[in-house]
């Protein structure tokens, strides 16, 4: 009997246990990313970079409002002179940063949203409060729909998307390629329409890996040798040129494989079709059914009165072999 | 309360001192969701950017339901391992069930940042089947349905039985002015314990049916609350990030189940004076070792697959919490592996209490131990924030001790241990223990 109780148990566990296992083992496989060059995306070459903002006022004056921005004082700015930013936040979209080594050795690096090919957080967002556009390939949020869970966060592994943590009625920032003013009124991010030393090119992905990968022929000892976001996480469009190692302009080291891909493998192959969940259902039911008719209870539950006991009698010798 | 019934009612006042205690607890921890809700998330919590879940989704969502995991834990053994005998446990069981996932439900309201959207979730065009937390979403909701309906022949049990005593005191301490008719009063209260006498059979036809789908759901929104971190292959130490992660939160929360039935038992013996039920807690404390020693050897073998032992002894940071979680639930383990340590409620609270906090460890390791989002982030809660997870576990542990003053929950002594008191099983509470929680 207790050999008998302890089968049976692990029994149940494994079967429950395998389904799951089963499907993690299986998981990879199939589903490859087709990488699309001809969505929008911009190119950031870090040695072109003077460090002079324009791109953060130009993107904060463009969508101020749409994007629910505002300027941000620093702390020994009494008069609130400048808008001094010290990171992407609920306020910023795009920022200058500037990584400094020695007097002689130091870049510049401009944050924004990556704008992925297989991007993380639309992946996660559980209302499709975050989408990818087909034909532009821009990663937009709206939030009308979003409910601030902060999964987009989590998963992003660039920690581009933002929440506004001190506000009531708070929202995700991040950068949409200026969809819905710039781009839409001028054909171009304000970012890259400010820059005035054209460190920020817009285009069509595959123009900006064709001219990236020329400016890494023509000046092989000016640049570290690799487009950075040509391959991370499965490519991004927002790919950048620069002279320090991109882990040192605080751009992560990120396989090609995109995150979104592994977790969305193992969630599709337990939940393919639904066929899973109403199969463990209806094997349930089998068994619960079966077990309530083999106490002559029927389908009845015993959830109160004297049925209960009855059973409970039934059980007891069985109780006391088992022990 | 009758012989025939296999729950009874807790006999005594719902007004007593711990109540009042907790209440307060209670009232400071909403004081802060009031602040939370005029002054935004970031006035009452340390959560950033980089840390964008903090100890209101790790406690009360990712480990507070896995504690919750009673009641799923001790249905599979009922209804699916046919061990009738554990029956009696599962009225309580449900009823924390209830209360956990309720409440983990409630504190997202409170992390959510734009919880008016959340009606996205039954709009089909916005749905979201890639996402995880889609599917813990739904899963919860309706597994929180699913209690509430299993719980509701107590209520209605109750129902039938009233004799609407408070009903009538408010009535007489009501102004004669706006004082019912009594005999009015009294027959639409005779026709609600009319109709709980008619609904109750009914709905304990189909009861097996959303039984067995509280056991489904679980099932699945359990293991999706492992793969929702599947994503964070960047930011997860390596020590916890991996495709096994659903089937460890899986695992996990079947092992807390059985130990946390366990330690609800014995607390609410000791608390209430009652007799300990050896025989049911030695059988699920049986059980336990099974799951763990998967879930260990799982663990095991996947980071020796992985190649990342020599990171687990590491003895850094990271290594030291995963040591501190696998020891707990190992060393918790062992201690049921011998007859005599399950036959003690002592022994039995130890190791439970043990396997529940190293089960806890786990699930804090992968939402918030081992999460690291890059340089220059960090994470405590703050105080504010501790209050409302504290507040929401004390309206917990308060609505459960009102619930089982009110319905019938708890195993009925006499009818319950009438049938096998040959046994030298009987571990009677000596009324030393009563008084303070009481």
């Amino acid at each position: 009997m207790k050999k008998q109780s302890r089968r049976d148990f692990l029994k149940t566990v494994a079967a429950s246990a395998g389904i799951v296992a089963g499907c993690a083992g299986s998981a990879l496989g199939n589903e490859t990313l087709h990488v699309n060059n001809e969505e929008l995306g911009m190119l950031y070459d870090a040695t072109k970079c003077v460090g002079c903002k324009a791109c953060m006022a130009a993107c904060k004056r463009v969508n101020h409002d749409y994007g629910s921005l505002s300027y941000e004082k620093a702390s020994f700015d009494k008069d609130g002179l400048w808008d001094a930013p010290s990171d992407l936040s609920g306020s910023t979209r795009t920022l200058i940063k500037l990584f400094k080594e020695s007097d002689t050795r130091w870049s510049y690096v401009k944050y924004s949203c990556m704008h992925c090919q297989k991007p993380s957080c639309v992946s996660v967002c559980p209302v499709s409060a975050m989408t990818k556009e087909k034909v532009s390939g821009i990663v937009d949020y709206n939030k009308n729909t979003c409910i601030g869970c902060r999964y987009c966060q989590v998963a992003c592994p660039y920690n581009i998307p933002k929440f506004q943590w001190e506000k009531a009625i708070p929202q995700i920032v991040k950068c949409d390629l200026c969809r819905n003013t710039n781009l839409k009124e001028r054909g171009i991010s304000a970012c890259a329409e400010t820059c005035p030393t054209h460190a920020i090119k817009f285009g069509k992905r595959k123009e900006l890996l064709e001219e990236a990968h020329q400016r890494l022929r023509e000046n092989p000892d000016k640049y570290i040798a690799h487009v950075y976001g040509e391959h991370e996480g499965g490519g991004t469009n927002h790919l950048y040129l620069a002279s320090m190692p991109f882990n040192k302009l605080g751009l992560p080291d990120i396989k090609p494989e995109p995150p979104a891909e592994f977790s969305e493998k193992i969630q599709h192959t337990i939940y393919k079709g639904f066929i899973a969940p109403v199969a463990l259902y209806s094997t349930l039911c089998f068994i619960a059914i079966k077990n309530m008719k083999g106490h002559g209870t029927g389908a009845d539950d015993s959830h109160s009165t004297g049925h209960q006991n009855e059973s409970h009698k039934n059980e007891s010798p069985k109780n006391g072999e088992e022990r | 309360m009758s012989h025939n019934e296999e729950f009874q009612r807790l006999e005594g006042k719902i007004f007593t001192k711990s109540f009042f205690i907790l209440l307060f607890v209670v009232l400071v921890g909403f004081f802060f969701v009031g602040v939370r809700y005029v002054k935004g998330i970031g006035a009452v919590s340390n959560m950033s950017d980089g840390y964008p879940w903090g100890i209101w989704i790790t406690y009360d969502v990712a480990t507070g339901t896995a504690i919750a995991c009673g009641g799923y834990a001790v249905a599979i053994l009922v209804y699916i391992r046919n061990r009738m005998q554990y029956h009696p446990l599962i009225r309580s069981a449900i009823l924390t069930s209830m209360f956990g996932y309720g409440l983990a439900g409630f504190s997202v309201m409170v992390d959510l940042g734009r919880p008016w959207n959340a009606y996205n979730f039954f709009i089909p065009s916005k749905w979201q089947a890639n996402s995880a937390m889609f599917e813990v979403a739904l899963c919860v909701m309706a597994y929180s349905t699913v209690l509430i309906l299993e719980f509701i022949p107590a209520i209605l049990t109750s129902i039938e039985n009233s004799k609407w005593e408070r009903m009538q005191l408010v009535r007489n301490w009501l102004h004669p002015k706006f004082q019912p008719n009594q005999q009015a009063m009294n027959d639409k209260l005779e026709m609600v314990r009319l109709g709980a006498a008619w609904l109750k059979p009914r709905l304990n036809r189909v009861l097996i049916f959303f039984i067995v789908l509280g056991i489904t759901l679980p099932t699945m929104h359990q293991s999706s609350l492992g793969s929702l971190l599947l994503i964070a292959s960047t930011k997860l130490h390596p020590l916890w990030h991996t495709g096994f992660l659903p089937l460890l939160f899986l695992l996990n929360c079947i092992f807390i189940g059985y130990a946390i039935a366990i330690l609800e038992s014995v607390i609410s013996s000791y608390a209430f004076n009652r007799r300990f039920e050896v025989d049911e807690l030695s059988g699920l404390a049986n059980l336990i070792p099974y799951v763990t020693v998967i879930w260990l050897t799982v663990v095991i073998g996947d980071l020796a697959y992985r190649g990342q032992i020599g990171a687990a002894l590491k003895g850094d940071f990271y290594s030291c919490f995963f040591l501190a979680e696998f020891l707990l639930v190992a060393t918790g383990s062992l201690l049921l592996f011998r007859e005599k340590m399950r036959r003690s409620p002592r022994w039995l609270f130890t190791s439970a209490a043990l396997i529940v906090l190293g089960g806890a460890l786990y699930r804090f390791n992968v939402y918030l131990i081992g999460f690291n989002p890059g340089k220059g982030w960090r994470y405590f809660p703050s105080f504010a924030e501790v209050m409302i997870t504290v507040g929401i576990v004390a309206l917990e542990i308060l609505g459960y001790k009102v619930f089982v003053k009110l319905f019938p929950v708890l195993p009925n002594e006499r009818a319950h241990h009438h049938n096998d008191n040959q046994g030298p099983n009987h571990v009677d509470v000596k009324p030393a223990f009563s008084g303070s929680t009481n």
